[in-house]
């Protein structure tokens, strides 16, 4: 069965250049980059190159690149950093619509001594940044806001906080795994103090990210042990995947603006043929301002494990919000945080393009869709309560 | 991605006797939209109290779905005596087993099962009695304590595979696992506690437990403790010197002084701080 793959902003497919790169670092230059001796010293100028890559996809200086081993690391490193580095700091504020890897780490911090503050979003899923600036304090030692929502795809407006923050000695955090390659980053316009990346949300491949921290701004290592990144992040490195992730950060700055409009476009497609062909389904999140391929739909009074599962045999590859998906039984913390009611919470379906997919795909999806949906709203008792 | 066997996938893909039956006998709805499933069940009898036909409509996943179409053909033909029999495990087993996080969808078919008899018998519907643990889900201690003695269960996770409680927040977890307890610690001879403490007998207990076991401690620290109030098994202090403005103290509250009473006076016990806010200690 072809499998369509419209679920980029969980993962991506390796690009087959990329894959090239990596390729003779596994068994042909397989030095140890710490090691005295050329074959191993090879090896570490390949991974400053690729430093060098990642930095420029960001318009920033490679030694302001920190590689780590994903996003979540990153972030992880980002916030314990900040609150090492200025122990008398007791605040962290932070979104409520944030990823696990940033949400349950201030969480944690809160447990531990520290106030943590939340920042809402309105029903478009936008900031209430009056609420981010009311709640500064003298003892606030970081801010982390997304660049953009993983689940939505709504852009937030770093540009304007960090504007805003000038002169405030707060670190600011930004975890921007879903951007690069999508939409333009560049940390000498937008001024933050810290950025995460991972290499496997722009076809590099999973276990390597990256954490930018600006020059200046004081530092704390997250995994302690040797001096690799400069003392910022002991342990060997991941030789094949960093410079597999240089690569990719290549063809993103090259490519990626190219490939995000057509990647819009696609989306728009598929969402505005959804929501003509079947009743009852509501987009989630601001229209203006998201990520192109990224679009939640909501279907009424269905549950998104069945979507995702009837899908799955059409080879449709997508994610859900629904409780029964995410492990817990907790329904995506984002659409509620958004005040979306239960009945759209549940039946929630994200479809992430990215530059792979074609209009044929599309086509199908729209084709096999209002079926899956009629199907599952005729089980449904909520359903024929409400015709 | 939940790894469900084909049997359950058959149901899911093929399922049985969706929709409402005419002029039913039966009728048993359960689960909300908030819960994420729920579950609508109908059925018609002859004129013996024997299962003719019965029907279901559901909203949610995959194994919601393929309980109630596992769960319709197995009472069609039955009695409704013996249809009362049928327990979750059955459920479950008809489909050749569901993952364990799944649980709580063959909970819900028995679940709706006994609502419908209880409607065909004109029963009042059973008040959810005892008191309210999970919030989130609306759970109380009876059936969370029901759910541990009949499923064997000894940990928190598996209290939430099988009926949802503690999936939320997570607020409720402490109790949740005191109640685990209380089902392992209670042989079937021990229901009846021989002659539980008075309120008078335990204010007195845990004046004297703080007295002889708390309050030293906290002392060498240079803090201090009060007794405050005593209501519903709550035991309300107030904290005092150098422990007032700690920010560990709520800490030392659980660790030392809830640990502490639990032991020595009563594993009912729940100690709070007069006047501070609870919410983030989850």
């Amino acid at each position: 069965m072809k499998i369509i793959y419209a679920d980029n902003n969980a993962t991506t497919k390796v690009d087959k250049e990329v894959v090239d790169a990596m390729l003779p670092y596994f068994s042909d230059f397989y030095g140890n980059p710490s090691s005295m001796h050329t074959f191993g010293g090879r090896v570490a100028r390949r991974i400053n190159e690729a430093r060098a890559s990642v930095a420029e996809m960001i318009n920033a200086e490679p030694e302001e690149i920190v590689f780590t081993s994903c996003g979540s690391e990153s972030n992880n490193t980002a916030i314990m950093s900040a609150i090492n580095s200025f122990p008398d700091k007791k605040h962290i504020i932070t979104t409520r619509v944030e990823h696990p890897a940033v949400k349950s780490r201030v969480e944690h911090c809160t447990r531990n001594g520290y106030r943590g503050d939340f920042v809402p979003v309105d029903n478009l899923g936008r900031l209430d940044l009056d609420y981010l600036y009311d709640h500064l304090a003298d003892d606030t030692a970081i801010i982390s806001v997304m660049w953009a929502n993983n689940e939505t795809g709504v852009i937030f407006p770093i540009e304007e906080i960090v504007d805003h923050l000038k002169g405030k000695k707060i670190i600011f955090h930004t975890d921007a795994v879903q951007a690069p390659g999508k939409v333009i980053v560049d940390v000498k316009k937008v001024k933050v103090d810290m950025l995460s990346l991972s290499g496997h949300k722009l076809h590099a491949p999973k276990g390597v990210g990256a954490l930018y921290v600006r020059k200046g701004t004081r530092f704390s290592p997250f995994l302690m042990g040797g001096h690799q990144e400069g003392g910022r992040r002991g342990g060997t490195e991941n030789v094949a995947s960093i410079i597999g992730f240089g690569k990719a950060c290549e063809l993103a700055l090259k490519y990626g603006a190219k490939e995000g409009a057509k990647t819009a476009k696609l989306r728009d497609r598929l969402e505005n043929s959804i929501t003509g062909q079947i009743k009852n389904a509501v987009i989630n999140g601001d229209r203006e301002n998201r990520l192109p391929g990224t679009t939640n739909i909501s279907f009424e009074y269905v549950e998104g494990e069945s979507i995702l599962l009837l899908m799955n045999e059409y080879g449709i590859c997508a994610s859900s919000g629904s409780a029964c998906t995410s492990g817990s039984l907790e329904p995506s913390h984002v659409l509620r945080a958004m005040g979306a009611p239960y009945t759209l919470v549940h039946g929630s379906i994200r479809f992430s393009l990215g530059k792979y997919n074609t209009d044929e795909e599309v086509d199908y999806i729209v084709e096999v869709l209002p079926s899956i949906i009629e199907r599952l709203r005729k089980m449904s008792p909520f359903w024929h309560d409400s015709q | 991605m939940w790894e469900y066997n084909d049997k359950v996938k058959e149901h899911f893909m093929n399922p049985r006797n969706v929709g409402v039956v005419d002029n039913a006998d039966g009728l048993g709805e359960v689960g909300s939209v908030a819960c994420g499933d729920a579950l609508k069940l109908t059925f018609k009898l002859d004129e013996e109290e024997k299962i003719t036909d019965a029907k279901f409509q559901t909203f949610g996943c995959a194994s919601a779905i393929a309980s109630s179409s596992a769960l319709t053909e197995m009472i069609k033909g039955l009695t409704i005596d013996e249809a009362l029999k049928i327990t979750n495990d059955d459920i479950a087993n008809y489909l050749g087993g569901l993952p364990r996080e799944k649980m709580h969808c063959s909970v819900m078919g028995k679940d709706a099962l006994k609502k419908a008899i209880a409607y065909f018998r004109g029963e009042p519907l059973a008040k959810a009695d005892g008191e309210l643990v999970c919030n989130c889900f609306g759970v109380t201690d009876l059936e969370i304590k029901r759910a541990v003695a009949e499923n064997r269960i000894s940990s928190v996770e598996e209290v939430t595979d099988f009926i949802k409680a503690g999936g939320g927040c997570g607020k409720c977890h402490d109790r949740i696992e005191e109640l685990i307890a209380q089902v392992h610690n209670t042989e079937p001879d021990e229901v009846k506690k021989p002659s539980p403490l008075t309120n008078i007998q335990k204010i007195r207990l845990i004046e004297d437990v703080i007295d002889k076991e708390i309050r030293p401690a906290l002392k060498k620290d240079g803090g201090d403790i009060e007794l405050i109030d005593f209501e519903a098994n709550n035991v309300i202090v107030k904290l005092r010197g150098a422990c007032a403005n700690c920010k560990t103290s709520q800490v030392t509250l659980k660790n030392l002084v809830e640990t502490k009473i639990r032991e020595l006076v009563s594993p009912e016990l729940t100690v709070m701080e007069d006047g501070k806010d609870e919410n983030y200690i989850c």
